[in-house]
């Protein structure tokens, strides 16, 4: 009974977007306020109906409802209550409906936190988000229903796939779909702005925290899934440049290009046909990511069993989406107009280097994704991009913007001096040298690659901290330095803890490929292998039992300069409902480095007791990497949280503000 | 500098960028491209010596061997039709099994086996990848093909063994 009260609210909750999809968007372009006035009850009512509905869906998996067929497929009467709960969104069908209920969220949150703003922007912003939900509804309800029952039941679930049985199933595609997601309003507000013509500063401000506020969703979403590869598939890597990574990655480049150019529409009036269409772009990034990750056309470590017809589905709503939008920004945007004009040598032309920049890395990530699959339309055979591509077009192209993070902030809005930003930055200048010379040093090795990424980690460090020392400068005005310090804008402190954020990154990424180790090899019980000056003994297995599952777990002593440091039990577990064993690595995690084991398998299957083959790595700064990230995230955050942003009236928010330097 | 100038100093600043990135793409694009054999290629010298393919197919029941090291992995890939053997070194990903589809990543040796670099995991017990899955059915193909032609050949059989 449950999940088809979850499929009625769900086939309900398509009825009213189509509603919440249509008359607002009329009522604000004919004027008749009462149409207008519907669009946030609406999307209220949406929120409740996909709330209940996944609760319903929750509530077959928590009750191991096993009669409908999405449960029986994904979870199993022994699988742990978390993992239980995490299932409904461990497969296709659900993880689309967590998908839309993230949209309907984003949607209410828009509905509740607009009050300031006019109402015929709130219709059309919330009517825009409305057709987004009415088409992901549809195709929920006609290629992928969760609550469909089998007849008769089974009396036992297939259960969830052992690899997402950690606690990164939890949390990694709720943030990745948040971000992902998240978006949707940015092109909401993007759609919205065309269809009235009003592109102007103010609307910059209502748009930017909702775009900031995505960005950290998708930044985090990413980093975590980054470190749960790291830990779980036992390879050691952190990123493959794989296309469903790519499919994450180019929306985040594009929405990372997009906060920046919001920025200059916000201060300056520029940028405005730019900002609007990379607001279209980053959305339908995502939504080709999803595509990309629902359709099974590529080869990827998340390619699921897959349905052809889904994958058309998607391809129609994308077209029909990006068509759209963009025959609607052709139409359009010539009447927005350009904006302020500005220097050769000024802040703007930083910021929109910084963005074609942004633009080209996405499309380089773009073409290399995308190319087996033109490559195989075309019938010129089957071939995969590597990661030797990625890695040779995005580091050359990333090097430009690392040095533009240190010059951006210096730089002044319209007319700027190359020679007093050369005065400004000398220090910093001097501190990127120090560090890509005394690093490597320490380590043992130098390479003209590590000193590269180590000098712009310690030029991005400087930069920001000189900056920040010459506006507190500048404002202090009688107060003592701390207090001027505490008191500066939120979003330019944050601005400033994002680019850390950038270089903490860079150092990671650097130091993690210039230094590491690892090593493969066959150990006895007795026997032990060096990495990198640490030393594991290997003490054989022992068989252990988790509640769905038996392991093989291995015993290790990690010892330093003969000095006991620690046990390291990594397994190998056999899950009770799959043929296949899964690899659990045993990481020490530090400041300056990890050092990792993992458990091949036996030398011979029929004596786990004997030899086994093991892998163990030494990677130096690797959490730097993803440090770097929530850093960045962080930085996003307080500007988001910025005070400017939460001025109710409209005639605030429209006052020019190009004293203010963030 | 005049105003007509400086666009001018723009755009062509823009199109030399745009144009040491598009030959940096390529050129990156040309030489990392992997493309996939299927073993009845290889086995028919369509491979190409000395560059990085892929090739996709089944592991061979009973063809896992190690060597002395422990590490050094040996198995045959098959397409049903034509085998190979691989040799790699290192550890094999957990969904890595005899009779399931794989692929493998690296280059032919001059003994005509397939030194791997890289052994494809994939995340779901039941997922094949598609250029195993495509290999394997065209080798199918193949066969049935074989079989028709072969089952309309059966008649003419015994003249012909006079």
């Amino acid at each position: 009974m449950i999940p088809e009260l979850g499929h009625f609210a769900l086939i309900l909750a398509a009825l009213v977007a189509a509603v919440l999809g249509t008359l607002p968007l009329i009522g604000a372009h004919t004027r008749r306020m009462a149409w207008v006035a519907l669009a946030r009850p609406a999307a209220t009512a949406i929120a409740l109906l996909i709330t209940f509905s996944f609760a319903c869906l929750t509530q077959a998996f928590v009750a191991n409802d096993f009669s409908v067929a999405y449960v029986a497929n994904h979870s199993n009467s022994l699988l742990p209550i978390q993992y239980r709960i995490a299932g409904v969104w461990g497969g296709h069908e659900g993880s689309l409906l967590l998908w839309i209920l993230m949209l309907s969220w984003w949607a209410f949150l828009v509905a509740m936190l607009s009050r300031h703003l006019p109402d015929a922007m709130v219709a059309r912003v919330l009517g825009t988000l409305g057709l987004v939900a009415f088409g992901f509804l549809l195709f929920i309800l006609l290629t992928s229903n969760p609550f469909e029952r089998m007849l008769p039941g089974a009396e036992e679930g297939r259960d969830l796939n052992p690899l997402l049985q950690d606690p990164g199933l939890i949390i990694h595609p709720p943030l990745l779909y948040m971000g992902y997601v998240g978006f949707s309003v940015a092109y909401a507000f993007a759609v919205a702005a065309l269809l009235s013509g009003q592109l102007d500063a103010a609307w910059a401000r209502w748009s930017r925290p909702w775009t900031t506020a995505a960005w950290i969703f998708l930044t985090l979403g990413i980093a975590m899934g980054s470190w749960w590869a790291y830990y779980e598939l036992g390879w050691g890597g952190w990123w493959f440049w794989d296309p469903v990574e790519n499919a994450s990655f180019m929306p985040w480049l594009a929405g990372t290009a997009l906060i920046h150019s919001l920025a200059v529409t916000e201060k300056r009036g520029s940028f405005k046909n730019w900002t609007v269409l990379l607001a279209i772009s980053a959305f339908s990034l995502s939504l080709l990511g999803t595509f990309l990750v629902r359709s099974g056309v590529l080869t990827s470590v998340h390619a699921f069993a897959t349905d052809p017809t889904r994958g058309v589905f998607i391809l129609i709503f994308l077209v029909a989406v990006i068509g759209s939008s963009l025959a609607l920004f052709a139409w359009r945007a010539p009447k927005v107009g350009l904006g302020g004009r500005f220097g050769l040598v000024s802040r703007e032309s930083a910021l929109l280097t910084n963005n074609v920049l942004l633009v080209v890395a996405c499309a380089t990530v773009l073409l290399g994704t995308l190319y087996p699959l033109l490559i195989d339309a075309l019938g010129a055979g089957k071939i995969s991009v590597g990661p030797p591509y990625f890695n040779a077009v995005f580091v050359p192209v990333m090097i430009p913007i690392l040095f533009l993070i240190g010059v951006g902030p210096f730089a002044r809005w319209k007319e700027a001096s190359i020679p007093e930003i050369a005065r400004a930055l000398k220090w910093a200048l001097a501190a990127g040298i120090i560090v890509a010379v005394a690093l490597p040093l320490i380590y043992g090795q130098w390479s003209a690659l590590t000193a590269l990424g180590l000098f712009f980690a310690g030029w991005i460090v400087a930069s920001g901290v000189l900056n920040f020392a010459e506006r507190v400068r500048q404002t202090r005005a009688g107060r003592s330095i701390v207090a001027t310090a505490f008191s500066q804008p939120r979003s330019f402190v944050g601005m400033h803890i994002a680019h850390i954020g950038v270089a903490v990154f860079v150092v990671g990424v650097t130091m993690v490929s210039s230094f590491q180790d690892e090593k493969d090899v066959k150990l006895a019980p007795g026997e032990s292998v060096d990495v990198a000056g640490y030393h594991f003994t290997f003490h054989g297995v022992k068989a252990v039992e988790g509640p769905n599952y038996v392991a093989a777990q291995g015993v290790f002593d990690l010892s330093v300069d003969g000095k006991f440091v620690r046990k390291m039990n990594p397994e190998k577990r056999n899950y009770h409902s799959s043929a296949m064993p899964m690899t659990e690595a045993a990481i020490d995690a530090g400041l300056l480095r990890d050092v990792y084991v993992s458990l091949g398998e036996p030398i011979d299957r029929d004596k786990p007791e004997g030899e086994w083959a093991v892998r163990v790595y030494y990677k130096p700064f690797v959490d730097w990497i993803w440090g770097g990230c929530v850093l960045m995230a962080l930085g996003g955050l307080l500007a988001m949280l910025d005070r400017r942003y939460r001025v109710r009236s409209r005639a605030a928010a429209i006052v020019p503000a190009g004293s203010q330097q963030a | 500098m005049k105003s007509r100038h400086k666009k001018l100093a723009l755009i062509g600043g823009a199109l030399a960028v745009i144009g040491i990135i598009a030959a940096l793409v390529l050129n990156a694009l040309n030489s990392n491209i992997a493309l996939y054999i299927s073993p009845t290629d290889v086995a028919a010298g369509k491979a190409p010596q000395g560059k990085l393919f892929r090739i996709g197919g089944m592991v061979k029941e009973g063809s896992v061997a190690r060597e002395a090291d422990g590490v050094t992995v040996r198995f045959v890939v098959t397409d049903t039709e034509k085998d190979i053997t691989v040799n790699y070194k290192g550890i094999l990903p957990d969904l890595f099994k005899e009779g399931k589809g794989v692929v493998a990543q690296g280059k032919l040796t001059d003994a005509g086996t397939f030194a791997a670099t890289e052994v494809l995991a994939k995340h779901d017990e039941n997922y094949m990848p598609p250029e195993a899955a495509k290999a394997v059915s065209d080798a199918h193909a193949r066969a049935a093909e074989k079989k028709a032609t072969d089952g309309a050949a059966t008649p003419t059989k015994p003249t012909a063994s006079y």
